[in-house]
């Protein structure tokens, strides 16, 4: 997945994730942690600035640093023809690959107040939203009981299966991404519901965090998403 | 099917066995208030309301995590029983002042399955930190042999047909206010501060009592 490597101050670990393109072991491609397009703080009071920081420049660059570990083996034992280690290594890709890209999708979902986060979808997606859940209240309401249902960690995703032209609403466990729902699932907005997301802020009370995240939700990508996968 | 040890939690939320801030400055006050006083106390309540009028009302603890755990396709209560009773195992596998190398049996029994207690001790921690996700980390007793397992959001080691000796919790809720990502930390501090060897030794020999009383 191509990632906008941005060098920038919020991007933590320095020279070589900023400009690892192709540099590594025979030229594999490694990935680098994305920029967040809002400061840290820009969220408040949904989601705290301390939050932000940790989720994206610990938790997000653990998935990308790892994530390169993981290709970098397997790299190394595909050449070498070791089978058994390169099935061993399909979890911790799995994990750390699809942690990196379920958050790279978060923070597009999310969008400062002045930059029309919490603004209700217009245009096509708002139809459907109406079409399939009555009303966006109706699809925060679902997303939401949902979301504060997941046990242990995991996501609550609104996504467009592009089969069935319909929307859906579902969850998956731990960094598992909405595609192991349902091949033809495209990710339109995804709420990490891991404790990590709001446990400072929020402590145990998940279902709050639910009802703020909303305010800064960034519909005008979603749409975009959605216009695109539906033309 | 391992019988259960001393837990008999039966739902009521037993306090930990020391003061909420007698175990800082490894695990704060604020962690035991939330964790404790929010977390297992919801797990209790819930798993009280959830099987009352049901079968399972009344039952004891285990037999509820056993018949919910329904061979893996985890009933609707799995998650508040299994999750009220490892918390209190949990508490009790910590004290003040704890942590460090036992001795004794326990030593020359961790030395007999691990080749020693610093590889003991190296396997415990990377099943603590490489648990994708919530889950737990476990010092276990089955077959007369000493092993660590590591189990996912709930899970814990009765289901799998051996007997908890120690745990840890590895869901972030237990270390996200003291140690935020840094679970590694975390699990370092809880070797190395918080064991309670002595609850693992007499776990051990309840174990020892309940797998001969059996064979």
């Amino acid at each position: 997945m191509a990632i906008r490597c941005v060098a920038s101050r919020r991007t933590l670990a320095g020279l070589k994730e900023t400009s690892s393109r192709l540099i590594g072991f025979r030229g594999i491609q490694t990935f680098t942690l994305p920029d967040l397009p809002y400061d840290y703080g820009a969220l408040e009071p949904a989601i705290s600035g301390e939050i932000m920081q940790i989720h994206h420049q610990k938790h997000h660059q653990t998935y990308v640093t790892n994530y390169n570990n993981a290709l970098e083996q397997l790299d190394q034992a595909v050449s070498k023809g070791d089978a058994s280690a390169v099935v061993k290594l399909q979890s911790a890709i799995k994990f750390n690959g699809a942690g990196h890209v379920n958050h790279s999708i978060f923070w597009k979902n999310l969008a400062p107040v002045k930059e029309g986060g919490g603004e209700p979808p217009k245009g096509s997606l708002g139809s459907a939203i109406d079409t399939h859940f009555g009303s966006l209240e109706g699809l925060v309401k679902k997303m939401s009981a949902e979301g504060a249902a997941v046990q242990g960690s995991g996501w609550v995703w609104l996504g467009l299966d592009k089969e069935l032209k319909k929307l859906v609403v579902d969850t998956t466990a731990n960094q598992d991404p909405l595609v192991t729902k349902g091949g033809s699932l495209v990710p339109l907005v995804g709420i990490d519901v891991w404790e990590h997301a709001y446990y400072l802020q929020y402590k145990n009370v998940r279902p709050e965090y639910l009802k703020n995240v909303w305010k800064v939700i960034n519909w005008k990508y979603a749409s975009e998403i959605y216009e695109k996968e539906c033309n | 099917m391992a019988a259960s040890i001393a837990v008999t939690a039966n739902y009521v939320l037993q306090p930990p066995p020391y003061a909420l801030d007698a175990l800082e400055p490894h695990m704060s006050k604020q962690t035991l208030e939330f964790h404790w006083g929010k977390h297992h106390r919801a797990y209790v309540d819930n798993l009280k309301k959830q099987v009352l009028g049901t079968d399972l009302e009344g039952k004891p603890l285990d037999h509820i995590i056993n018949k919910t755990y329904n061979n893996g396709d985890l009933l609707p209560a799995f998650n508040n029983a299994a999750q009220a009773w490892n918390h209190e195992f949990f508490w009790e596998s910590m004290k003040p002042n704890g942590g460090g190398k036992p001795s004794g049996e326990l030593l020359a029994l961790l030395e007999r399955d691990f080749t020693s207690y610093e590889k003991f001790y190296e396997e415990f921690n990377a099943a603590a930190a490489t648990q994708f996700g919530a889950g737990w980390a476990w010092l276990a007793y089955a077959n007369d042999k000493l092993k660590v397992v590591k189990t996912p959001n709930a899970v814990n080691p009765l289901v799998l047909g051996s007997f908890p000796l120690l745990t840890i919790d590895v869901w972030e809720h237990a270390y996200y206010l003291d140690f935020q990502n840094r679970r590694p930390d975390y699990i370092k501090t809880f070797m190395n501060n918080l064991v309670s060897w002595e609850a693992v030794s007499a776990r051990l020999e309840a174990a020892k009592v309940a797998s001969s009383s059996s064979a």
